[in-house]
């Protein structure tokens, strides 16, 4: 059931709730002060590897990462 | 040749209790005897089963008089930042507005919006700027409050805010796309709900 009620601005142009509350906390993290801030975008680093499987048999892994040089 | 064989089994049983932890399995059982007495009849090599009980302590009941205490639990993705602390109010930036919480206060869900809290604990006022999420507020005078990012206010850098303020100000003026627009009216407000917080 759709509601009919006003829609905030950011879900009118098609923003999820969890995009908008991590840019809200994302702009917030960088205001802080240091050390703070370091801490803070330290621990919203992310990094994995992924790799595709062909013939049963895993391909070359892609390292995806916020930290350079990882 | 066997001197120190008493001190170091003991010594071995002592540090695995304290490093190992139970299993689920080992949890005292807290459900009621006539069940694990039928339970017992039906599969007598099975231990009975581990019910939600067993792990977590129900919810104190609603109290017939309000408490004088409000129990807050305010939590973000990482930490605990206060855990059922017991404090005279809290303020909390609803979308609707600035929200005072008292003991005994109605039931309700609220959207939080970037903005102050402040947890009113006798004179001493802790203030955290929250960037979003959400409270829920219990009919026994406990609240749970979840916030994305939170941090102390005097934390934040001010001369950072009039430089992001600016900046987003700018976007939202060259910005095109409905996207673009809303990315930057969110910098605009989240800024601006800062430096209201840092100036008032």
């Amino acid at each position: 059931m759709a509601s009919n009620a006003a829609v905030p601005f950011w879900r009118a142009a098609g923003m999820t709730y969890i995009t908008y509350s991590n840019i809200c906390a994302n702009l917030v993290r960088n205001c802080l002060k240091e050390p703070f801030k370091g801490e803070a975008l330290n621990r919203e680093k992310v990094h994995f590897s992924i790799s595709k499987w062909a013939d049963g048999k895993p391909e070359k892994p892609i390292l995806r990462s916020d930290t350079p040089g990882v | 040749m066997f001197r120190q064989a008493s001190r170091l089994v003991s010594r071995s049983i002592t540090a695995k209790s304290a490093t190992n932890r139970a299993f689920s399995t080992e949890v005292p059982s807290t459900i009621d005897s006539s069940f694990v007495e039928a339970w017992k009849k039906v599969a007598p090599n099975m231990d009975p089963p581990q019910t939600p009980s067993s792990f977590m302590k129900p919810r104190p009941s609603t109290a017939s008089s309000i408490p004088t205490k409000l129990t807050v639990n305010f939590v973000l993705p990482y930490a605990s930042e206060l855990s059922g602390k017991e404090v005279d109010m809290v303020i909390i930036p609803a979308t609707t507005g600035q929200m005072g919480v008292l003991p005994g206060h109605v039931p309700t869900i609220a959207e939080l919006k970037p903005g102050i809290m402040s947890v009113h604990e006798g004179t001493d006022i802790k203030k955290y700027f929250v960037s979003s999420g959400f409270a829920f507020l219990h009919a026994n005078s406990v609240a749970d409050i979840i916030a994305v990012e939170a941090v102390p206010l005097e934390n934040i850098d001010a001369s950072q805010v009039q430089k992001g303020l600016a900046e987003f100000t700018q976007k939202l003026a060259s910005a095109t796309t409905d996207l673009e627009k809303a990315e930057a009216q969110i910098g605009v407000e989240v800024h601006s709900a800062m430096n209201a917080a840092l100036s008032g």
